[in-house]
């Protein structure tokens, strides 16, 4: 984009919400669009019924266009030059954004004339805008299906030049309908089950379990490393590690090879209750696809849902695994979730785990031990960290 | 991250000489010309690194222009295997051993691969040494080139190179190229009949992206990198001078250090010793052909990573084998080489000791590795 871009006029469209609801809404996108900027310190932002307008300083649009597409609870955008409200400087401005455009396009000239003093009407200033770009360019005119619209706002000291719409990422701002607790591991899908919670407007923290030093540093860092990528579409993400060790080593020892994934993952659910209920979190979340491995299966889920009391939310369940690597290779994390680190899942891999576990025999395997002082160490064992979309370039670079 | 760092990880690389790094930082900041450029800056700068190149053949009791700069042993490996072999593509068999570095391995294989060579790998025995009856019986009318590392770099085990350069030298027409990479510096290395040998700077406290080929001057050889007249055309590129300068420096010191050095590490690697022995369910990879600077153990009920990722915790700096191939999965070659069952290949730990290790940081360690193996050692 070549123009003197300084103001970036942002829509949100046709709300269904209404009301204080709709107020909420503005407020949350403002919030989620100067934390996911907030490397971008002299920008400054203007709250409307129906627009969010970021005045420019010197950044790049470029790089701005790159990071607000990611925003969800955006319908488009656009980028916006101010001129002195004079034709010749106005046409000037308009020619120059239709040549930044390959040509040969359609195009269409909107002006809107709150300045009734001005020499031209706003017909006359579509015309000679219009005539001049056709005169200089190969582009044409089409009213009707344009390739690209030029929208003028005259108004008496200045006159504002809107370049195309570009569409933003939909959804609901990230965070307005609460927060759910994702359970996080190094995987494809839990990632891609981030992304889909957070297009609904719900925040996400995520609760990882670790198991050192049987899962190593890098193992850890990966996950950090893939909440960083997803925080891109809100800002920043609370990673709350879990160490997971001990409580892991007793379930193998109590309960024997065939039923320790199924007991783990009631583990994992029960620490991920207790730790969303204390911290306002609705629900808990998990990358689930049905039938996918054995703790997937509806007899595994079911006995695995059992011993908790809080809404879990599957985004995934029933995509298919291509369809959730084709949206992991969308949002960039695929890449980095292949890396083979262990992680705590692979790391006992037991033989021949049971893919049809009985409720009765769950809990009578959990009597053999007392998983109740080993959850609550790991309540107390909880390391929270917060990663952000880009970190801070290192000094040596 | 603990605040205690103990490093026993010596054989990956070291930490840089105080002396060669205040060397390199003054000549780093006004020493920027073209080592080939004509004007007075570049005359002064090429005959600098010829100093540098004539100290080494000096150290090293070898003519100047058999040293040539590189940029690590593996590159030095590289060229002193395909650069040899691409000289006569009527002899197409290569020997080496099978607990050779992966840069000589992967070199070998590539020219089997890509250009139909025959390569021999000789096996060790269960000390990890290569025997000179083995090699007699391997060697052929068209052997181009033997390749055999002087120590190991995960048992740190000697091989009878005098031996077999000898008889290379005289019973054979083949090329002889010895890995000194682990050897230089830790215990007297000699070239008698030897015709190539690689030697980096980082393991002897000197810069990364520093190294050199010794190529004695009958071998011939193609060169890898095409360019200039850099390295007498054998090594294209801008010449890296100022790292190359430094390597004199780093040579002379590690070399003038060695007794010393070896003696105080031996008395480290003694001291290691009783403690490890103590521990029951430790057994050692290394033995009485190994240099005092590699201890390699193996306890069983813990694999490698995950005994790395303990120590790791406890703030100890160590590999599980070649710190190239630690991203690897399999168990180790080496060990695999000398007789070992996969357990014992995939639960090896290497500490590599120096002169800048002391007995606490060896106390240390015992006391951590005790408290692993009682809590992760079932």
């Amino acid at each position: 984009m070549g123009n003197k871009y300084d103001t970036i006029l942002i829509r949100y469209g046709e709300l269904s919400t209404k009301g204080k609801n709709r107020k909420d809404f503005i407020k949350r996108l403002e919030l989620n669009l100067k934390n996911a900027l907030r490397n971008y310190p002299n920008l400054t932002y203007q709250r409307t019924f129906d627009r969010i307008y970021i005045k420019l300083t010197d950044e790049n649009p470029d790089e701005l266009k790159e990071i607000i597409s990611k925003v969800f609870g955006i319908s488009s955008f656009s980028f916006t030059e101010k001129v002195k409200s004079d034709l010749d400087v106005i046409k000037e401005a308009c020619l120059n954004y239709a040549k930044s455009m390959n040509e040969p396009k359609t195009f269409k000239v909107i002006t809107r004339r709150h300045d009734k003093s001005f020499p031209l009407n706003s017909d006359g200033i579509n015309r000679a805008v219009a005539s001049d770009i056709l005169k200089n360019t190969n582009h044409k005119v089409d009213v009707h299906h344009p390739d690209f619209s030029i929208q003028i706002e005259v108004r008496e000291e200045d006159t504002y030049i809107t370049s195309e719409k570009i569409p933003g990422a939909g959804g609901y701002p990230t965070g307005i309908n609460g927060k759910v607790l994702l359970l996080l591991s190094g995987g494809i899908d839990s990632p891609v089950a981030a992304y889909e919670l957070m297009k609904r407007g719900l925040e996400v923290e995520a609760i990882h379990y670790a198991s050192p030093p049987y899962t190593s540093e890098n193992a850890k860092q990966k996950v950090l490393d893939l909440a960083s990528l997803i925080s891109v579409y809100q800002g920043s993400m609370r990673v709350n590690v879990v160490n997971f060790t001990d409580l892991q080593l007793e379930i193998y020892k109590a309960v024997g090879d065939s039923y320790a994934i199924t007991i783990m993952r009631r583990m994992m659910f029960r620490i991920a209750e207790r730790y969303a209920k204390a911290h306002n979190c609705l629900a808990i979340a998990t990358g689930e696809s049905i039938g996918q491995v054995a703790s997937q299966t509806l007899e595994s889920m079911s006995v695995i849902n059992e011993v908790i009391n809080i809404p879990v939310i599957r985004p995934l369940v029933c995509m298919d695994k291509l369809e959730i690597i084709n949206l992991a290779k969308k949002i960039n994390t695929y890449e980095l979730s292949i890396l083979p680190f262990e992680d705590c899942c692979t790391i006992f891999d037991p033989k021949n785990p049971v893919t049809k576990p009985k409720s009765d025999k769950c809990y009578e395997l959990e009597e053999r031990f007392d998983y109740e002082s080993l959850i609550e160490q790991c309540m107390q064992n909880i390391d929270n960290i917060v990663v952000y979309s880009k970190e801070k370039k290192e000094s040596f670079l | 991250m603990p605040n205690q760092r103990i490093y026993f990880d010596h054989s990956s690389t070291t930490n840089i000489h105080p002396d060669v790094l205040e060397t390199y930082i003054e000549l780093l900041k006004t020493h920027y010309a073209n080592s080939e450029s004509l004007y007075d800056e570049g005359s002064e700068i090429a005959r600098m690194m010829e100093k540098a190149r004539a100290s080494i053949a000096g150290l090293l009791g070898i003519h100047n222009d058999e040293v040539l700069f590189t940029g690590s042993s593996s590159e030095s490996n590289s060229l002193a295997i395909k650069g040899v072999a691409f000289t006569n593509l009527n002899k197409k068999h290569i020997i080496t051993t099978q607990v050779e570095h992966s840069s000589i391995l992967n070199a070998c294989e590539q020219l089997q691969r890509v250009f139909g060579y025959e390569i021999t790998y000789l096996p060790v025995n269960q000390f990890g040494v290569v025997s000179l009856e083995d090699l007699k019986a391997a060697l052929r009318e068209d052997t181009m080139l033997v390749s055999i590392m002087h120590v190991n770099n995960e048992v740190g085990t000697v091989n009878p190179i005098k031996q077999i350069a000898e008889y290379v030298k005289t019973k054979s027409h083949a090329y002889f190229h010895v890995d000194m990479t682990q050897s230089i510096g830790k215990i007297p290395v000699d070239l008698t009949n030897i015709d190539l040998a690689s030697i980096s700077a980082h393991k002897i406290e000197g810069l990364k992206g520093s190294a050199i080929l010794i190529k004695k001057k009958h071998v011939p050889m193609e060169p890898l990198i095409n360019g200039g007249e850099q390295e007498y055309g054998l090594r294209g590129g801008t010449s890296n001078a100022v790292v190359n300068m430094v390597f004199a420096k780093t040579l002379r010191l590690a070399l003038e250090n060695e007794t010393t050095h070896y003696q105080y590490v031996q008395s480290l690697h003694d001291y290691f010793m009783d403690k490890l022995n103590d521990i029951p369910g430790i057994e050692f990879n290394t033995n009485e052909f190994s240099i005092p600077h590699i201890i390699n153990f193996s306890y069983e009920p813990i694999p490698s990573e995950v005994m790395q990722n303990a120590l790791n915790q406890r703030g100890f700096l160590v590999s599980a084998r070649s710190t190239c191939d630690s991203k690897s999965i399999n168990p180790s070659h080496v060990l695999k080489a000398m007789g070992f069952s996969d357990k014992r290949a995939s639960s090896c730990i290497r500490l590599s000791i120096s002169h800048e290790n002391t007995l606490a940081e060896i106390d240390a360690f015992i006391d951590s590795l005790k408290e692993i193996i009682q809590l992760y050692g079932e």
